[in-house]
């Protein structure tokens, strides 16, 4: 039997506000634990939460980026539950009535456009973190983390592989970053993702049996995961055997997902209407305004690229993958604007030194200035080519501007004309027997001759001159 | 609508409540009685009223973003029953 895959997911991202989401302890990541709680996200009795408004903003920002409707009255929920990192016993959500819903994003897949449905966004507050102990049966609890603002994003069952899956989540970090809502790192957590993974025979329309896979902490590991997740349901289907509707966690060390042990009565979470929150009433004016404060999101830029710049869409594509690489781009063109000629060097050398330092283009020690610097120097033929290389590897290492490397290290070319004529009739009149050859017809010898002038010039004749010039002087 | 043992005893549950066969007769008449009586409500013609969820009359309560002061670990911990350096200690869940 053939399988379809369905796969939809549930992305946490936390959002880069000051403060938490319902009282005023700092966010930062990475305090001594347990100095960043109060009265309110401890959940000490009598506490009153209030909603931090950038958070509603932030969410609206997504939910905008995302082609969302972003709902006129929400409001917060309370979902019941036990587990040691949640001090209240309960932790503040949406449910009925979420911030935004029925949105979509476009993702890119070997040149194919798809589009996947974003079910709802909704504002929730994280949990704490617990440390579990690896030789006594206890854990330790950091409730810094608690209270910090998240928004879930759930898609449609729109993916139908793990490529895709991870193009959608991908879409969505650069989205987040592009916004400035969060890092959207998945290493650090800034970012989480849950899958809920099916198989049905195709053509059919009804959904499989899902699982619901936890425990993934990076790009990688979702991908693993949810190939994992695939053979083993198909394996159970082929074998006539039943998938269980359970939650599994990826194992990352065994390389396999395993059922988390049952909790099923966990998902009875009597969610109901938080008292002490009062609801939100976006108005007109208000979503105008954020919508007026949203930056160029990356779709629209990178055809903006490939209109303005004339850039091929795969250039396009790379140069807006983050706002940074965009601003590099354009403020490097505007120095020197010879686009193709600014992404070449951007896309082949540039990215190649970050990559190795495993480095952003908002931390590269080259300015963009300083490669448009040395590209004139280059179109000026200065240097050539392959000297433009290692002066870009030597400002990358030291910070210092192309142009100064040249001047100090006297690496320009020499292409005044007088002075390679000189070196050339010197070389003429030295190898006599050389040159008897190539008038003789050897023309191939002509590669000793030019390799001579090199030697003389400490390798800085400019080649393609001497190439010229030696043609001519012997005739 | 009548509430029945197993479902005070699936809320008990959830809840992490214990109760002996006794407790659970006397709270399950106690929930019915109560539902009793809410559901007179029932009786209120209330088509066309929008569901409430607050009694206020209030919206978009907010606070800027800005940070406050936090407590101490040692305010923070006050109440735990078992710490070790500043963190609360809790018997092993997964």
């Amino acid at each position: 039997m053939d399988y379809e895959v369905v796969i939809g997911l549930e992305v946490h991202v936390q959002l880069k506000t000051e403060s938490k989401i319902f009282c005023g302890c700092s966010t930062t990541f990475g305090a001594p634990p347990n100095t960043h709680t109060c009265p309110v996200c401890l959940g000490m009795p009598g506490v009153l939460p209030v909603l931090n408004r950038n958070v509603v903003e932030y969410a609206m920002r997504m939910a905008l980026a995302t082609n969302c409707q972003i709902a006129p009255y929400s409001q917060f929920a309370r979902k019941n539950y036990f587990y040691p990192d949640l001090p209240k016993g309960y932790q503040i959500s949406q449910y009925e009535l979420p911030l935004a819903e029925h949105g979509w994003v476009e993702i890119d897949l070997n040149g194919q456009t798809k589009r996947i449905g974003i079910t709802r966004i909704h504002l929730e507050e994280d949990a704490g973190k617990l440390i579990h102990d690896e030789n006594r049966p206890v854990s330790y609890v950091d409730l810094n983390r608690t209270g910090v603002p998240l928004i879930e994003i759930v898609s449609e069952p729109d993916m139908r592989d793990p490529e895709e899956a991870g193009a959608y989540l991908k879409k969505l970090r650069q989205l987040v970053r592009y916004l400035g809502i969060s890092d959207g790192n998945m290493e650090e957590g800034s970012l989480r993702c849950d899958a809920n993974i099916s198989l049905r025979p195709r053509g059919q329309d009804e959904l499989g049996v899902k699982s619901e896979l936890k425990n993934m902490n990076s790009f990688r590991h979702v991908q693993k995961a949810l190939e994992y997740e695939i053979r083993r349901q198909s394996a159970l289907l082929m074998d006539n055997r039943k998938v269980v509707q359970e939650t599994r966690l990826w194992d990352h060390g065994r390389g396999v997902t395993v059922a988390m042990r049952g909790k099923e009565e966990a998902h009875d979470y009597r969610y109901f209407p938080d008292p002490d929150l009062v609801p939100v009433r976006i108005e007109d004016q208000w979503l105008e305004s954020v919508k007026k404060s949203l930056p160029e999101l990356p779709d629209i830029k990178r055809e903006r690229f490939v209109r303005e710049y004339g850039l091929p869409a795969y250039d396009a594509g790379v140069l807006t993958s983050s706002r940074s690489m965009a601003d590099y781009f354009e403020s490097c063109v505007k120095a020197f604007p010879r686009p193709k000629t600014v992404s070449n060097w951007i896309m082949v050398e540039l990215i190649r030194l970050l990559k190795q330092d495993n480095r952003e283009i908002s931390a590269c020690p080259v300015s963009a200035d300083h490669l448009a610097g040395l590209l004139k120097l280059l179109e000026k033929g200065t240097i050539s080519g392959k000297m433009a290389k290692d002066v870009l590897e030597q400002a990358y290492s030291t910070g210092t501007s192309p142009e100064e490397i040249v001047r100090e290290q006297g690496l320009a070319q020499v292409s005044d004309e007088a002075t390679l004529r000189a070196v050339i009739q010197e070389v003429i009149d030295d190898c006599p027997q050389e040159v008897e050859k190539y008038r003789a017809g050897k023309h191939k010898i002509l590669g000793f001759l030019v390799g001579q002038v090199m030697k003389r010039t400490k390798g800085k004749a400019n080649p393609q001159k001497v190439n010229a010039l030696l043609r001519e002087l012997l005739g | 609508m009548k509430i029945t043992h197993s479902e005070v005893e699936h809320v008990a549950d959830l809840a992490r409540l214990t109760f002996s066969p006794e407790e659970m007769d006397s709270i399950t008449g106690q929930l019915n009685d109560i539902l009793t009586y809410v559901a007179q409500l029932e009786k209120v013609e209330a088509s066309g009223v929008e569901p409430t969820t607050h009694a206020l009359e209030v919206e978009n309560a907010f606070r800027e973003d800005e940070t406050g002061k936090s407590l101490s670990a040692d305010e923070a911990l006050s109440n735990a029953p078992e710490r070790e350096d500043d963190t609360f200690v809790v018997p092993r869940i997964i």
